[in-house]
């Protein structure tokens, strides 16, 4: 197992390197950064024009430039930015603020595609079960930034009902926080509620058809029929004989949507107005400011790559095969 | 999505595809006993598609509000941008969707945005297709070291969030008239993999049939062979994932348009009819649930059609049918 995670960890290090080239030239060739400073009235003088070049690596040529900008990431230099920020360290937080909805979204989605999925299986053409396709179908075609508004409206009139902030539904945590950590943590946890609900409610309807599908296959085998047969509990044969062989597939099919996350937490902290890496990169493609760019899809890139790598190992867990093959 | 179609041509296809390989089948046909009239392919998927009354219905729908979005404009007396007086009405007879705070009619404004949003959902769902069928068929067929190349940089594409990746191209088009062109185009650019991932699938499982080997030996070309012979028979799989595109791209625009890097005033959009209607909610609320219905309506319907597509293509899936 271990060997079977280090072959695919250096797998992906040349995936990463060309994504690196990819972005740079797709980043470079999107526009002039100092577009609107020349577009100014009245026109900035040709010098700042040319310091402001300099300072942004313009006057270097563009392998130049790329060669400057992969060998700073190493030392931790992201390279220069027009909003006077640490590129690394504001990205190191919103990373940490936008992971925290990513992965926690990502696990529930899985948890209820997985119930989803076994229970519309076990009773399937069930009227649970026409229900529960009939949801997913209503969540695969809902826009996350609609669900979010309704949810977040819903969430409001709530909290004006009781009188009390029972929601917390600004923001991804309270800007003063009093008490001991775990208040804190408690704080960050309350602003967590609703944009993770909307994140997996909206992304888990792919995958529990999917493990629907793969369910009844494996209902259908022989094996799960022996167990039956021997008299094992039916939640039994369910949970541990079926299930596990039929996640196998879907978290291949998982893998394949975690950029899907990314975009969604985009919207999504639109809506609740966090402060997270959603806000950084719409704030940065406004004021035309290249190097947060950059180094926001590199790290997204890099997230997703990480991910994968991790549902690849997960399904060498779950299906033995793989690790030898 | 394994197509298991081919394997299920031993009616007309198979004879048309590889004429020379039934020579047995001479000129006197013995008469039959029992008259079966010949059904073609293509009319027994239509009969299969047509039995999925849900994917029927979806059509229908579909094809209604493809109709209210391209043809309502010129009927409905008013338009998208004409300001009326009635300010802030809830839904009425006079404006069935109700206005907006200048007065304008929102059934005009979701009409137009319905348009957009299909026009842009259409053109990518048709592009993305063509490449994507293309790029597949070329890396299924030649296999080796230009299929891992290839399809490594599929990987790479999807790695990419296509929001961010949008909106860091599209901050350039600004408002230009032909806007939504340009939103077309990058959506199709970010979503061709998802086609050419299936398409190669099945042309890696194809390549290996006797019709194939047939036309390789009667000294067809690759590219008659890649155009002629498998292009044609993943079709099934090609066509459902048009529709999951259409429905992909739909909700991509729409989220692009939403945080303000899609379509943009005065051009209108579903995405940003919502966008605007955000802080509205609680007081114009009609604003903000006809265009996510209307979202809603039309991937629903779009995935409901696909489901029927699928199954039509593909019978063998119909058992474990979600």
């Amino acid at each position: 197992m271990f060997a079977y995670a280090v072959r695919r960890l250096i797998i992906s290090i040349p995936v990463l390197l060309t994504s690196t080239f990819l972005v740079f030239l797709m980043v470079s060739l999107s526009g002039d950064p100092l577009a609107d400073l020349r577009a100014r009235q009245p026109p900035p003088p040709e010098s700042v024009l040319r310091a402001q070049a300099h300072e942004l690596r313009l006057d270097q040529p563009m392998l130049e430039r790329y060669w400057h900008w992969i060998s700073g990431i190493p030392r931790g230099d992201f390279g220069p930015s027009v909003q006077n920020i640490n590129i690394g360290h504001e990205l190191w937080i919103r990373f940490g603020v936008t992971m925290r909805l990513v992965l926690l979204a990502v696990l529930l989605a899985a948890i209820i595609a997985g119930v989803v999925g076994v229970v519309s299986a076990a009773k399937q053409y069930s009227p649970t079960d026409y229900a529960l396709t009939g949801l997913g179908f209503l969540f695969l075609a809902m826009p996350v930034f609609w669900f979010a508004i309704l949810l977040k409206q819903l969430a409001v009139n709530i909290n004006l009902q009781t009188g009390h902030t029972i929601f917390y539904t600004i923001g991804d945590r309270s800007i003063e926080t009093t008490g001991g950590l775990a208040a804190q943590i408690g704080d960050i946890a309350g602003h967590l509620i609703l944009p993770t609900i909307v994140l997996a409610i909206t992304s888990f309807a792919s995958w529990s058809r999917f493990n629907r599908a793969s369910m009844l296959e494996v209902l259908s085998s022989d094996y799960v029929l022996l167990a039956r047969a021997k008299g094992l509990p039916r939640r039994q044969v369910l949970v541990r004989h079926a299930l596990r062989t039929a996640l196998a597939p879907m978290v291949t099919v998982m893998s394949m949507d975690f950029a899907a996350f990314f975009s969604g937490a985009i919207v999504t902290e639109t809506v609740f107005q966090w402060h997270g890496m959603g806000d950084l990169l719409l704030t940065s493609i406004q004021l035309r400011d290249v190097y947060p760019v950059l180094a926001w899809l590199l790290i997204a890139g890099s997230a997703v790559i990480l991910m994968n790598l991790i549902a690849d190992l997960l399904y060498a867990l779950l299906d033995p095969r793989i690790r030898y093959a | 999505m394994p197509s298991s179609q081919p394997q299920e041509d031993h009616g007309p296809r198979a004879v048309r595809v590889a004429p020379t390989t039934g020579p047995s089948q001479g000129p006197a046909r013995p008469d039959r006993e029992f008259t079966v009239e010949a059904r073609s392919q293509s009319r027994l998927i239509l009969r299969r598609f047509l039995r999925h009354k849900l994917a029927v219905a979806s059509l229908v729908v579909f094809i209604a509000v493809v109709l209210f979005a391209f043809a309502g404009g010129a009927v409905w007396h008013y338009s998208y941008d004409q300001l009326t007086p009635d300010i802030s009405v809830p839904p009425s007879l006079r404006h069935p969707f109700g206005t907006d705070s200048t007065g304008i009619d929102l059934m005009a404004m979701v009409m137009r945005g319905t348009q957009r949003s299909l026009e842009i959902a259409l053109f990518v769902a048709l592009t993305a297709t063509c490449v994507g069928t293309v790029y597949g068929a070329i890396a299924g067929y030649y296999r080796g070291v230009y299929d891992t190349l290839m399809m490594r940089f599929v990987d790479l594409v999807l790695t990419f969030p296509t929001i961010a990746v949008a909106a860091i191209l599209g901050s350039q088009v600004g408002t230009s008239a032909g806007s939504w062109f340009f939103i077309g185009i990058i959506l199709a650019a970010l979503t061709w993999p998802i086609v050419a991932r299936v398409v190669r699938g099945s042309v890696l499982s194809l390549r290996e049939k006797e019709f194939i080997e047939a036309a390789r030996a009667l000294g067809a070309r690759d590219r008659r062979i890649i155009f002629g012979h498998l292009v044609p028979n993943v079709m099934g799989p090609v066509i459902v994932s048009v529709t999951i595109l259409v429905a992909t791209a739909i909700l991509s625009e729409t989220g692009l348009s939403f945080i303000g890097f899609g379509v943009r005033p005065p051009d209108t959009s579903l995405g940003l009819l919502v966008s605007q209607a955000q802080t509205a909610v609680s007081t114009r609320p009609w604003l903000f649930y006809f265009p996510g219905a209307f979202i809603i309506l039309i991937v629903l319907s779009i995935n409901f059609i696909g489901d029927g597509l699928r199954d039509a293509f593909d019978p063998t899936t119909t058992r474990v049918r979600s």
